[in-house]
């Protein structure tokens, strides 16, 4: 007689999810066999991978397309400069402070904000970015328009020397990677994340079994502004010099990071990882060009959104469904031979 | 009295504005689009003026001839080929697409243009001015609100008056009825997005006489513009008209008070405004 069982893992998941392990071994002991500059290039990749995981959720999962979450990444910057040069905490300690301030000023700016729907939503983050950018550079502690690099004694109260410098913000940008993807994934195979796929496919059929709207997309905005403030604090944490302009850039923060999503897949957690190698590669050997590769990265964009809207990982995927980082519930039959 | 001068030259300000909103609001209106790249486009079009002055030794106002329709085309070209395949329940092709042009437009200019900031010249008219009393009003600004007043008066009169504009209503109500009555979907917002183009190019060339601009230039426009709209109440293109003036009024008194406060204190306006009326202040649409 056959019986039935549901669950989420397949085999190529498990695999996934043991290579995924082995690297992230290799990966944390970088800092012994890779040279200065790519440990930069990696940290700087695990980075953007963090921006776009969590923009994937925020636009992918929630359907709130931002274009200003460079208000969040300027935001955690400037308020890590200030709590370890005004208020003298050490920059380790200020990176929670720095997170939970990060979710405080995303619940005025979401209750705002939601007020805008659909495509207006988008243009209304952007406006709250600019508005971010205009009020720091009226700061004048904090340089104003110019900006202010950190001191060198609150440099070098991080680590004993460069190189452990330089492995420290390693690790930190390694492991909020890890939060990230670890967060995002947790979230979405939890009731919450169940909420919110549901309100994509379809709003009307998830509202009528009472799924409260608001509520799921509030959840999704400010613990992504809290992590996104997180990992602005630790780009500035290794740029070592923040202003305005640098910190809400709107192509630095925003641009790369959707193209990233598209190019990779948007709505799938896969995606942002393909994207993000995909993207760094590409900068790697094409990043000379300056405007042209711009052009191009927003061609290829536009490209992928008509004619493979699922992106890269859509491609791959095909209509098989596989997932790495398994979300979705499977039926399988199993033979149970007791009866 | 300075006061008073600061705020007729944001009333005069907020024509430039509510020029920006009305190409904006127009192709909200018909098809629910966002068109993001909007901003850019205005600036591609001071950039296309600037090309026609520089090769023909024209004045601005006699290169519109060339950029406006210039812009049309473009526009009726870009929604037939590109954007016409993005229209859907979904948000999101739309929105990452036009987003893309954005990033295109405003690096093809710098490649073709370089990043300095650039001026149309349009001679004595740039500085002529007209005393009132006490209150001495630049003509050009003069002229651009009478402009975007013309405009807006055109585009209502052509919405509720004309076979074109039921086609736009039409479409905008019921897209699938409007198909089975004969109307072609795909043409109607290739004439939308030709409009707007058309509203923008003239808005571009307003702005390269006013203003210095370069190829970044194209983000504030958008949000500028999209301000308006949203002040003034969706749906409403008096309203958006309003929304610029109360944009540009709001910028110019906040320069008073300090001049880096100028752009955020039309922010600001425009956040509390959302706080307080989050439908605009005349909506007329849901």
């Amino acid at each position: 007689m056959n019986n039935h069982e549901v669950s989420r893992t397949t085999r190529l998941s498990t695999a996934a999810m043991i290579v995924l392990a082995g690297i992230l071994i290799v990966m944390a002991a970088a800092p012994w066999w890779a040279g200065r500059a790519d440990l930069r290039l990696f940290g700087e990749i695990f980075l953007y991978l963090s921006l776009a995981s969590l923009w994937n959720l925020l636009a992918g999962y929630a359907g709130l397309v931002s274009v200003g979450q460079q208000a969040y990444v300027g935001f955690g910057g400037y308020v890590l400069f200030a709590l370890t040069m005004l208020a003298g905490i050490s920059p380790l300690a200020a990176l929670p402070i720095v997170m939970v301030l990060g979710g405080l000023i995303a619940v005025p700016v979401a209750a705002l904000l939601f007020r805008l729907r659909g495509a207006y939503f988008a243009i209304g983050t952007w406006v709250m970015a600019e508005v971010f950018r205009l009020s720091a550079a009226q700061i004048t502690v904090m340089g104003g328009g110019s900006g202010t690099s950190l001191p060198a004694s609150i440099v070098k109260s991080m680590a004993d020397g460069r190189s452990a410098r330089e492995a420290l913000a390693y690790w930190l940008a390694l492991g909020v990677a890890v939060l990230v993807l670890g967060t995002v994934y947790l979230f979405l195979r939890s009731r919450q994340g169940v909420a919110l796929m549901a309100l994509r496919d379809n709003e009307l059929a998830a509202k009528s079994l009472g799924i409260d709207i608001w509520r799921s997309k509030f959840v999704v905005y400010v613990v992504t502004g809290a992590l996104t403030t997180l990992v602005g604090a630790l780009i500035f944490m290794q740029k070592l010099r923040i202003s305005p302009d640098a910190a809400f850039s709107t192509n630095d923060w925003t641009a790369f990071v959707i193209f990233i999503v598209v190019i990779g897949g948007i709505g799938t957690v896969e995606g942002p990882i393909i994207g993000t190698l995909v993207y760094f590669a590409l900068r790697e050997t094409l990043a000379d060009l300056g405007s042209v590769y711009l052009i191009a990265l927003g061609a290829v964009a536009i490209l992928i959104m008509l004619k493979a809207p699922r992106g890269l990982w859509g491609l791959i995927r095909g209509t098989r469904g596989i997932e790495l980082f398994p979300l979705s519930r499977r039926v399988r039959a199993t033979t149970n031979k007791d009866t | 009295m300075d006061w008073i001068n600061a705020t007729i030259q944001g009333t005069l300000l907020g024509g430039l504005y509510a020029l920006f909103a009305a190409g904006l609001s127009l192709i909200f209106g018909i098809m629910r689009l966002v068109n993001i790249a909007h901003g850019d486009l205005i600036v591609l079009s001071a950039y296309l003026a600037l090309t026609v002055t520089m090769a023909i030794g024209v004045h601005p106002f006699l290169a519109l001839v060339f950029v406006v329709p210039a812009m049309a085309v473009l526009g009726y070209a870009l929604q037939r080929t590109v954007l016409n395949r993005t229209m859907g329940d979904d948000l999101l092709p739309p929105l990452l697409v036009t987003f893309g042009f954005s990033v295109i437009i405003q690096n093809a200019l710098q490649i073709g243009y370089t990043a300095d900031p650039q001026k149309l010249k349009a001679g004595a008219i740039e500085t002529a001015s007209l005393s009132i009393g006490p209150i001495t009003v630049g003509v050009l600004p003069l002229l651009v609100f009478i402009a975007a007043i013309v405009v807006i008066g055109a585009l209502q009169w052509m919405f509720y008056k004309t076979a074109l504009g039921r086609a736009f209503r039409a479409t905008s109500d019921l897209q699938d009825i409007a198909q089975l009555m004969g109307l072609n979907r795909a043409h109607v917002f290739g004439l939308a997005m030709g409009l707007s183009l058309a509203v923008t190019a003239l808005a571009g060339v307003f702005l390269g006489i006013r203003t210095s601009f370069d190829p970044a230039a194209g983000g504030s426009r958008l949000i500028f513009g999209f301000e308006a709209v949203i002040i003034g109440g969706l749906g409403n293109i008096w309203g958006t008209l309003a929304g610029g003036v109360i944009l540009g009024v709001a910028q110019t008194l906040g320069a008073k008070l300090n001049p880096g406060f100028q752009v955020l204190a039309g922010h600001i306006v425009f956040l509390l405004i959302l706080a307080v009326r989050p439908r605009g202040l005349f909506p007329r649409m849901d």
